[in-house]
């Protein structure tokens, strides 16, 4: 139907952008992760292994590595039990409000991440606005300390700011959910606490796969709010490896770590892609 | 049609207690009236369909009775208990959908299992029960399938199976069969008669095919613009509209405006014996009971039950069995008739009906 002509045209700037902006980057990341830096500081082409080893016998690596995957986690957890229920509200109950409260979720995604980063460091830090608000109805007499600069604030932080990223997709499931279904449902006697088990959470699960998906990708990769509000014990695997290109210039390590991070990603991707098929199709 | 014709005349007749009584009811969507004042009773294994328009707040009085939509006014009784304060999920009636709405995640089984294992029905029981629904609708090798792999009449089967194996004190049907083509649509409505006589489950049916409702109901309830014009068996909605407007809506007819006097009614060039009261009348005269007449006989014989009536044949539509005439009677009067094929016929022609054919409708009929 199409002339090759006209598919091959088509087809440039798909590919285009696929080699300049990701093989080609990947692939320089790939050959970087197997050269070395000699004691002169400059990159040699010698290809090794040294940097993996490096990786998997210094424990810091792994410590930072699997501290990141639990702050993911964590984050994932509280993005869903907060984006589910909004995004269910929003969907099913809201009714006239339901533009409104749409706005009011999606608003924050405007201001800046670095805003929302520094507003919580205001908040979280001795002199800030809970340790205030703390002290003045006297249930603590001195600044609580580990508010800021703890993996705790990191956690609240990328929460904070991941959340909407969760809520999108579950509320784009949610409303594809045929309403029809639910008083198909209700009609055969499912109360509606049953409706939900039973129907709307199965068929909002691509939704809630997906929303997790961001949440623990884009908080894994995060680098910003522990340098915000991390401190020493909130330091996360991505500024590891910003210290590593940067002033530790140690780029073949920092690549091999990013790499790593990569397959971690692909895999998870890889197998909420499988988990989703499994729980759809029963 | 004419099987299920034959069918209807077996009907039981209703038993005298209501089952479902519909009182005063109003629903309104904002500031906009669906039903205004609907009062119907439905008696217990009977098959009762509401006919109407789009717009004419079927599907609302329906969604009322299922307990989707809050009333505005009125009250539903389900033997002798209130039926409209209680949720949908506790009223002993199950809905078969426009859409069919299966769930798209449950194989046809689960599906059909949903409506049982919801109000916790013993474990045994439910393999049995599920699959007797299933045989019943024919759809038995089809348990384990998924429901977006079946034909539309498929789903349709499924979704029936799915609200009958719950034993509901009444089923409703919202235009169950509107999504299936014409055949399909004839066969399931057989099947649909003798699966309700079998089941011995009250249907209400909702329609806008009047040819469907004719076809398939012990009753019709005719709804129009949130009001119930009339409700009636088939053969006496048919053989005795009250309105115009449910003269012209099952079936076709011939409106007649006449003036009645001394027990003569006069339409123009058409004069009949009319007993009751004087008057401008509305007369309903379907097309079926004008007859072609041998030119000239009888016209000597003044029989005033008989009306007679010459005029000139404007279009001829052949119909098989019966052919549809077009007969401009003079004074802007135009007449159709439905008459067993009587090869072309052309100009001028006699005809006539029996008065007892022409029925007094109350005017208001549609445009």
């Amino acid at each position: 139907m199409y002339s090759r002509a006209y598919k091959a045209s088509v087809a440039i700037p798909p590919v285009l952008w696929v080699t300049v902006f990701l093989l080609v980057p990947y692939a320089i990341l790939f050959c970087y992760s197997f050269w070395s830096v000699s004691s002169l500081q400059t990159i040699v082409h010698n290809w090794n292994l040294q940097n993996y080893l490096q990786l998997v016998r210094n424990p810091i690596y792994l410590t930072v590595l699997f501290r990141s995957m639990r702050i993911a986690g964590a984050v994932t957890l509280l993005a869903l039990f907060l984006g589910y229920p909004l995004a269910y509200y929003l969907s099913f109950h809201a009714a006239r409000r339901k533009e409104l409260l749409y706005q009011l979720v999606i608003i924050p995604l405007w201001a800046s991440y670095l805003v929302r980063g520094y507003a919580w460091k205001t908040i979280l830090g001795s002199d800030g606005v809970l340790n205030g608000f703390l002290q003045y109805l006297h249930i603590t007499q001195r600044p609580v300390e580990f508010f800021l600069y703890s993996p705790f604030a990191v956690v609240l932080t990328l929460t904070h700011i991941y959340t909407p990223f969760t809520f999108l997709p579950i509320y784009a499931s949610l409303e594809h959910v045929p309403r029809n279904l639910v008083e198909a449902s209700h009609d055969l006697g499912a109360s509606p606490w049953a409706t939900f088990r039973r129907v709307i959470l199965p068929l909002s699960i691509p939704g809630v796969l997906a929303g997790a998906t961001f949440a623990f990708v884009l908080t894994l990769g995060d680098f910003l709010a522990p340098l915000l509000v991390g401190g020493a014990s909130g330091i996360m695997i991505s500024n590891i490896v910003v210290s590593l290109f940067g002033a530790a210039y140690n780029w073949p390590l920092g690549a091999a770590i990013s790499l790593c991070m990569l397959l971690i990603v692909v895999g998870l991707l890889f197998a909420t892609e499988r988990l989703e098929r499994r729980l759809t199709l029963s | 049609m004419s099987i299920a014709q034959t069918q209807e005349a077996q009907a039981r007749p209703p038993s005298p207690e209501p089952l479902l009584s519909i009182h005063e009811v109003v629903k309104r969507f904002g500031k906009r009236p669906v039903l205004r004042g609907v009062s119907l009773e439905v008696a217990s294994g009977e098959f009762l369909t509401i006919l109407g328009e789009s717009g004419s707040g079927k599907t609302t009085l329906l969604r009322l009775i299922a307990g989707f939509e809050q009333l505005d006014g009125g009250d539903i009784w389900m033997a002798g208990e209130r039926l409209d304060p209680m949720p949908p999920y506790r009223r002993p009636v199950n809905t078969v959908f426009q859409s069919y709405a299966l769930f798209p995640h449950l194989s046809v089984y689960e599906n059909v299992a949903y409506g049982l294992r919801a109000k916790s029905a013993a474990k045994t029981e439910i393999p049995e029960r599920v699959t007797q629904a299933l045989a019943m609708v024919k759809m038995g090798d089809f348990a384990q399938s998924a429901p977006a792999r079946l034909s539309g009449g498929q789903q349709q089967r499924v979704a029936l199976a799915r609200a009958l194996v719950n034993r509901p004190r009444v089923l409703l049907l919202d235009e169950p069969l509107s999504a299936l083509d014409a055949n399909l649509r004839r066969q399931m409505q057989v099947e649909l008669k003798s699966l309700q006589r079998e089941v011995g489950i009250t249907f209400i049916f909702v329609t806008h095919d009047q040819e469907e409702a004719m076809a398939l109901s012990d009753r019709i309830a005719l709804l129009r613009e949130g009001r119930l014009e009339q409700v009636a068996e088939p053969r006496e909605i048919y053989g005795h509209p009250f309105t115009a407007y449910a003269a012209q809506f099952i079936g076709q007819t011939n409106l007649l405006d006449a003036e009645v006097r001394d027990g003569i009614a006069n339409a123009g060039a058409i004069v009949w014996r009319c007993f009751g009261l004087p008057g401008k009348i509305v007369f309903s005269l379907r097309p079926e009971c004008i007859r072609l007449t041998v030119s000239g006989s009888g016209v000597d014989a003044p029989d005033v039950s008989i009306a007679r009536f010459r005029g000139r044949i404007r279009n001829q539509t052949f119909g098989g069995a019966m052919d549809l005439l077009e007969i401009d009677c003079g004074n802007s009067q135009v007449l159709r008739a439905r008459i067993p094929s009587p090869g072309p016929v052309s100009g001028e022609q006699d005809f006539e009906f029996s008065a007892k054919d022409a029925v007094r409708v109350r005017p208001g009929g549609e445009e």
